[in-house]
């Protein structure tokens, strides 16, 4: 059989989401990004909420996300995004509303925003991802940096004494009554591409039913930032990240699961 | 019972060349071409197409969203 | 319907915002400004009108909620005084980066750092030339009495709707915080959901319609020729500020030979100062300043052929005087009194400034 009979128009099973603008994407290659844009793109689609969605974009890689994401967007001053998207559903209640930040927006700069958004429960979803570094900066040490891991502002390595430990902000915030339900997820194969779809599907679905904030992590690679190439960077986040932060929910239903 | 026959297709311009796409696939359908394109990436491509079984994990993982992938079953 | 109350000037402020229709209310106590949310919060206005009040963790955050809100059409403010204004001036920034209309309220106490919770009018600079980073304005409307901070409420809004960018209101702690007979306005009702999409859906993000579109609110432009052009765009609609949005007020200015340049608190004190001086035979009048930016320097340029000076009286240690000295191009004298770090000047000394620094200067 010929390829050309194959590639057909009925016989397309999967392609990029029409929420996904044409635009080429200005992460790394390789980067987890991208792979989380899409499948948040794809759940607003598969819930026909697109037109009736507003994301909020951080600082930091992801800061053109709403170059990428083809819905009204508002881009936020660093680490400001719970505040912006705050703003946002406290005067149009009835929208869904999220927001997309890196680990130095959300658990840096952006920590008392995250922490007082969480606790009063605000009814947004935060999708945090997490690569333990700053990598549009040029690879700084982010809060979610590992112990000795080295970075252009650790360069002998995350030393705990002086510069404290990698921040467990998921698990911190797991813990307030505001916050419903606290997920972490990664997206580097296959089968955890689609249990993080899944993940933020629930997440907008919690939103729907005006139960409170739903909270998703992407624990996800910078393979420039860790100076490998993008499959080595999946390797190495599996061995390293995974250990320190766990796949898996951390609330569900309002109650802590681990 | 019916065969499944699969196909890809890269947006040649679009692809990185990651090359995430290639271990995801569980018989071993895609490679890095040695040619580039017009931003110099080395990019993906079916070396071995009568293997894809369509079961969309390479356009999954993808990040750059430059795979679509087709499916038709074929009689056995 | 109009009524006639007896309010300080920050619970006219919050009235007045609940009566203009606003949308959404987000502030941080600190004084002598937290009347403006403890007002809101008493008033319940989310049943009166539907608005949302939201007491913030931080100024910071309040203005970036003012920033969400505003990003999506809706009629949002803040209130703070000084230190928390330095804290909100990041927002400021990027609302004025991303042409946004939100009403700032500024109830100036004396600094700098944490200084004094007494007033002052030290804050100028930063409110007339932008305060944050960029090369951006706030037009500024400056009250000297309760009835104007009800009234400067509603204007702000249609001036912040008008030009997309943030207006500040700036006041002081005198003016928070006296009480005055003040007749408020009837209640505007808020736009309705529908009506918002109508009027602003060319911009704001209210979620992509199928149609159209979409929206995006962004202050980030990777392209330095690109971000020239939109610097341009600001600067013409800070223009049309300066052609369209003067005010001031004249006071027995036809026949002075001195003029006693000021606003907010100040002017009210130069009044009295006025009055002492012509109960001498000084031929003085007052130049009150309402729109602090866009600034009357035509109109101060004009008086400057015909007068022989300017008394600057502020509550700082010379901010507004270099305003008035650019404006008059050194056609007469210009000269500054001011008293500061919470000190309120009295009548006699602005008197005494003006026989001793100007006429005898």
């Amino acid at each position: 059989m010929d390829i050309k009979d194959i590639i057909k128009p009925e016989n397309l099973v999967y392609t990029k989401t029409k929420n996904m603008t044409d635009k080429v994407l200005s992460y790394c290659p390789g980067c987890g990004h991208g792979t989380a844009h899409n499948i948040t793109m794809e759940v607003l689609e598969d819930m026909g909420i697109t037109h009736n969605t507003i994301g909020v974009a951080p600082v930091g890689c992801s800061v053109l996300a709403y170059e990428f994401m083809n819905i009204d967007m508002q881009q936020a001053a660093h680490g400001r995004a719970p505040a912006v998207a705050t703003g946002i559903k406290r005067v149009w209640p009835e929208k869904y509303v999220f927001t997309y930040q890196g680990d130095g927006d959300l658990a840096a700069i952006g920590g008392n925003e995250t922490l007082h958004a969480c606790n009063r429960g605000e009814n947004i979803v935060i999708i945090f991802v997490n690569n333990g570094i700053y990598g549009m900066t040029g690879g700084q040490m982010a809060p979610t940096t590992l112990q000795g891991m080295q970075t252009s502002t650790s360069p002998y390595g995350r030393e705990i004494e002086t510069m404290g430990s990698p921040l467990k902000m998921t698990e911190l915030i797991a813990q307030l009554p505001g916050v419903h339900f606290v997920t972490r997820q990664a997206v580097h194969t296959p089968g955890a591409v689609r249990k993080a779809k899944k993940a933020i599907r629930k997440a907008f679905e919690i939103q729907k039913e005006k139960k409170g904030l739903a909270f998703v992590e992407i624990v996800s690679n910078c393979n420039s930032g860790w100076k490998m190439t993008p499959v080595e960077s999946n390797i190495w986040m599996v061995d390293n990240m995974f250990p320190y932060f766990p796949m898996g929910d951390i609330k569900v239903d309002g109650k802590l699961v681990k | 019972m019916a065969k499944v026959r699969g196909a890809i297709v890269v947006d040649v311009e679009k692809c990185k060349g990651c090359g995430v796409c290639i271990p995801v696939c569980p018989t071993d359908v895609i490679l890095l071409a040695k040619d580039v394109n017009s931003k110099g990436y080395t990019y993906c491509y079916m070396e071995n197409p009568e293997a894809c079984i369509a079961c969309t994990n390479c356009a999954i993982v993808c990040p750059d969203g430059v795979i679509s992938v087709y499916k038709i079953k074929v009689a056995g | 319907m109009a009524e006639i109350k007896l309010m300080k000037g920050n619970e006219a402020v919050a009235e007045a915002a609940i009566r203009a229709g606003c949308d959404a209310y987000f502030g941080y106590p600190i004084t002598p400004q937290s009347e403006v949310i403890e007002y809101l919060m008493m008033e319940r206005p989310e049943d009166r009108t539907g608005m949302v009040v939201l007491q913030a963790e931080s100024e910071i955050a309040a203005i970036h909620m003012v920033y969400g809100a505003a990003a999506a059409g809706k009629m949002a403010m803040t209130s703070s005084s000084s230190p928390g204004i330095s804290l909100k001036e990041e927002g400021i920034s990027y609302m004025a980066g991303s042409e946004l209309p939100a009403v700032i309220v500024n109830v100036v106490r004396g600094g700098p750092g944490l200084g004094t919770i007494q007033p002052s009018q030290a804050d100028y600079f930063q409110t007339t030339k932008g305060g944050g980073h960029g090369d951006y304005r706030l037009l500024v409307l400056a009250p000297a009495s309760v009835q104007e901070s009800a009234d400067f409420v509603a204007d702000a809004f249609r001036l912040a709707f008008k030009y997309r960018n943030p207006v500040m209101i700036l006041s002081d702690g005198v003016i928070g915080q006296m009480m005055e007979k003040v007749i408020m306005p009837e209640q505007t009702p808020r736009l309705t959901d529908q009506e918002i999409i109508e009027k602003y859906g060319d911009w704001a993000t209210t979620g992509k319609p199928d149609d159209k579109e979409r929206n995006i609110i962004t202050s980030l432009e990777l392209d330095p020729y690109k971000q020239e052009l939109h610097n341009i765009k600001l600067q013409a609609k800070y223009t049309q500020m300066q052609e369209e949005e003067v005010r001031y007020e004249m006071i027995n200015c036809e026949d002075a030979d001195y003029i006693l340049v000021a606003y907010g608190s100040s002017a009210r004190i130069s009044q009295k100062a006025m009055d002492l001086a012509r109960a001498k035979g000084i031929k003085v009048g007052i130049f009150r300043l309402i729109t602090l930016f866009p600034f009357p320097s035509e109109q101060l340029n004009d008086l400057a052929g015909r007068v022989k000076g300017f008394l600057a009286v502020e509550m700082s240690a010379g901010q507004m005087i270099e305003d008035v000295k650019l404006a008059i191009e050194g056609k007469t004298k210009a000269v500054h009194f001011g008293r500061y770090g919470g000190v309120i000047h009295s009548p006699e000394e602005i008197l005494e400034a003006l026989e001793q620094k100007l006429i005898g200067g």
